[in-house]
């Protein structure tokens, strides 16, 4: 199955080392604002978020695409650019909606993520694991059990708060509170 | 390769002047620190008065800044300081430094004063004096989230003093993002007797490598998987570096009540763990993937329900363990107290709880403070920080620094001052341990604990090890002694120095080792060093310091603890941290040993040999 990136808000601690390091492989300039990835920040809300291209089954760039530059690769579940076709009128960076098309004013090129050949570099580099290059099939495996190992332990706290008579212990070896949102890395 | 260049801005006519540095400099100095000691050593006249338009304000960041090589993060900033009047150094992380890169720049030297409030727009290769009227008087957080909105653009990185700097508080430290905060040595105070209220910087530009991608890649990311296998990291990822804490507090290494004990009573509540229950996830600099921050939102105290960051190592014995708090959620307030005003919040430490102290013993009464200053009074002190940052009433007298205090309270107050050169210590209490007490006497900016603490002292590794890794004997492995001591000093004090001219961070990698240094710098720059230049650069960057402090006036005099530390045993702690103090004759050996081992003379000024050796005879030649 096509792999896609997954990203989780919650544990990305805002370095931007996805950014730099997908400048580095991609532009061959550690340069975060040519980066194909970005960080979007509320910096004194202590809340950001990678945004970068979702590699839509039905992506708005292919169907603007006036010389048909813009091709879905069935086999890695990207969205290439073909530069020799390519013209540069800017129209899949105007339709996206999620700004995953970028335009490089110094290379004169339309960029996007195209997943590293099927080795995302930011990936490599993420400590937190904010960003996973996982089956599409399986965010949301990973999501539920997540979700509901946190929700385990607030009920196993509140259980245990009533009197331990009530309700089951349930398996020893759960996340502890607050904790495995970041835990993780290698 | 450097597409870098020095910019020398001059804040009364608004003109800017750029050009490269030369590569024989880069030799000498590599970077941040180094270059910042070259241009402070060329620039700054002796005896010139610090607040002045002739002092010089140096920002910088390092040669490996803006890459992906682990931690090169730094932001570094430099003047004549005003509270010790010797050299004015101090680092900070966060994204300020790797953003002046992107925009062309390593180096501003900043001059003149401007004439009215004004900030530095700093953009590719572009460099304007704006007017600050809209940001003057606006706290550290608001003066960033206003700079941001009005060029419209998150991605711009603010470097700005908060009401303390305005106030010329001689303690004012200068900020970026929500915790990273450039303390030591009053450089908000040195902008703000400038006019200037923040630099604001946006770079698209980028830093170009020397070697190709897939290389670069390669390299850095064996080297992260190299620096995070290291056993304290799983600390830092999992509690931040104010797990310090808990083991000094538990040996009995940090100052109570001012200096009145060496351990808190009960710490259990301060200890870093803790944090757990404020949470909300982790924050890291540009590019570290050490993340050794809390982010939390704050619970008590004038910032009630603000987000904030940290604390680390410091906020946690200061504001913790110095002013006698208990509760980490008092700890968090004080601390933030600090960040929002833009206070260094070791002094803010240090010289409340002195003033608490004096209070206690009826040095200073009511009438002076017009509030109570009690121990256990957390209103007090939140009020007095305030009243320290407006310079309202005795905080007037608290935020000129030690020195001005001691001299406007009076000289019964001077025995129950932890200072050192005019800048209050840390909040470590270093009567157990003579290696750090040597370092924090000695250190030329200043006491603390970033410019070279031998922190692998209190491992209690064994001889031969120590022997092996300091190159020569005799040495000690019992952190009591003063056998070998002063050349761990010297060790520790050239590696921190040659780390902060890299501009890597000291906390990665078990501090501040840059392993493979020679390889990543050629790798980014294509500046190929010599075994021998590589390993010369920490030592010439510190002697430079020292001769900058000589020429300052300073020398043997202020290489010296305070009374307190030769007269009071320490009261408790465990059996290797009780009932110690530091052997007047003993350290006075160890001094000299010290400048033997840096090839100083007895008065700590640097031989012609030693200046030879180091190619410092031409200081100052002028090249910057």
């Amino acid at each position: 199955m096509a792999k896609t990136i997954s990203v989780d808000s919650s544990k990305c601690t805002g370095c931007r080392l996805c950014e730099l390091v997908c400048s580095v492989k991609n532009e061959g300039i550690a340069n975060p604002y040519l980066a194909r990835i970005h960080v979007v920040k509320w910096e004194f809300e202590c809340f950001e978020i990678p945004m970068l291209c979702r590699q839509c089954d039905v992506p708005f760039c292919t169907a603007v695409c006036p010389v048909n530059a813009l091709y879905k690769d069935e086999a890695l579940g990207r969205v290439v650019v073909d530069y020799d076709r390519c013209v540069g009128c800017r129209m899949c960076v105007l339709a996206c909606p999620f700004g995953g098309m970028k335009y490089d004013t110094k290379g004169q090129k339309v960029t996007k993520c195209q997943l590293c050949d099927g080795d995302p570099t930011c990936v490599k580099f993420c400590d937190t694991q904010a960003l996973q290059y996982v089956d599409a099939g399986d965010i949301d495996l990973n999501k539920q059990r997540e979700y509901a190992a946190r929700s385990y332990q607030q009920q196993k706290e509140y259980k245990e708060s009533i009197g331990p008579e009530v309700g089951h212990p349930g398996p020893a070896d759960t996340v502890a509170p607050g904790w495995g949102r970041w835990k993780g890395g290698e | 390769m450097w597409n870098q260049k020095i910019a020398y801005v001059d804040l009364g006519t608004g003109k800017v002047e750029t050009k490269y540095i030369p590569e024989e400099i880069r030799r000498k100095y590599l970077g941040m620190r180094g270059i910042d000691t070259y241009l402070l050593y060329n620039h700054i006249k002796p005896g010139i008065d610090p607040l002045g338009p002739e002092n010089v304000l140096l920002v910088s960041s390092g040669p490996l800044a803006g890459t992906p090589v682990p931690s090169a993060c730094r932001t570094h900033v430099s003047a004549l300081s005003p509270l010790t009047e010797c050299v004015g150094s101090t680092s900070m992380g966060n994204y300020f430094g790797p953003e002046l890169r992107y925009a062309g720049f390593d180096h501003l030297v900043i001059k003149g004063k401007a004439e009215k409030p004004s900030y530095l727009w700093v953009h590719d290769g572009q460099i304007e004096v704006r007017d600050a009227d809209y940001i003057w008087g606006q706290d550290c957080f608001e003066a960033q989230k206003s700079v941001k909105a009005h060029h419209g653009d998150e991605d711009v990185q603010v470097m700005t003093i908060g009401q303390a700097g305005e106030n010329l508080v001689k303690y004012a430290c200068v900020r970026t993002g929500l915790k990273a905060t450039g303390g030591r040595t009053g450089m908000g105070c040195v902008m703000g007797s400038k006019n200037l209220k923040c630099i604001a910087v946006r770079g698209t530009l980028g830093v170009e490598l020397f070697s190709d991608a897939d290389k670069m890649i390669d390299v850095c990311y064996k080297l992260w998987k190299e620096k995070m296998s290291h056993r304290l990291h799983y600390m830092d990822k999992e509690i931040g570096r104010g797990g310090f804490f808990g083991n000094t507090n538990t040996i009995g290494l940090i100052r109570n009540k001012n200096f009145q004990r060496n351990q808190m009573v009960d710490g259990t509540d301060i200890e870093p763990e803790n944090l757990d229950r404020f949470a909300i996830g982790r924050q890291a600099c540009f590019a570290c993937k050490l993340h050794c921050r809390f982010r939390f939102k704050l619970t008590t105290g004038p910032r009630a329900g603000e987000y904030a960051e940290g604390p680390d190592y410091t906020t946690l014995g200061t504001m913790g363990a110095e002013l006698d708090n208990e509760s980490m959620d008092e700890v968090l307030a004080c601390g933030e107290l600090c960040d929002k005003y833009g206070m260094d919040n070791m002094e803010i430490g240090s010289l409340l709880s002195w003033a608490i102290e004096l209070y206690e013993k009826g040095i200073i009464t009511i009438e002076d403070t017009e509030i109570p200053l009690e121990w256990d009074n957390i209103e007090s002190k939140y009020e007095m920080i305030r009243r320290i940052a407006m310079r309202e009433g005795f905080g007037d007298v608290l935020a000129d620094g030690a020195e001005l205090a001691i001299q406007r309270i009076g000289e019964e107050s001077r025995y129950y001052c932890i200072q050192m050169k005019g800048m209050s210590n840390l909040h470590s209490d270093e009567r157990p341990t003579p290696s750090l007490a040597l370092n924090v006497a000695v250190s030329t900016r200043g006491p603390d604990h970033l410019r070279g603490r031998p922190i692998q002292d209190l491992m209690a590794l064994p001889v031969p090890v120590l022997e092996k890794m300091y190159g020569g004997g005799p040495m000690s492995s019992n952190y009591n002694s003063y056998v070998g001591k002063a050349r761990m000093v010297v060790a520790s004090e050239n590696r921190s120095a040659l780390s902060n001219c890299l501009g890597t961070c000291g906390g990665i990698g078990g501090g501040g080792e840059v392993g493979g240094l020679k390889e990543v710098v050629y790798l980014v720059t294509g500046l190929k060093l010599t075994q021998e230049e590589a390993d010369s650069i920490g030592e010439r960057v510190y002697t430079l310091e020292r001769m900058f402090n000589n020429r300052q006036g300073r020398g043997r005099k202020d290489d010296y603890l305070p009374d307190r530390y030769y007269d009071e045993p320490t009261p408790v702690g465990m059996p290797m941290a009780r009932g110690k103090t530091i052997d007047r004759k003993e350290y006075d050996k160890m001094l000299d040993e010290y400048y033997e081992f840096h090839g100083w003379d007895s008065n700590g000024v640097p031989t012609p040999e030693t200046l030879k050796r180091l190619d410092l005879t031409n200081e100052p030649s002028n090249l910057l």
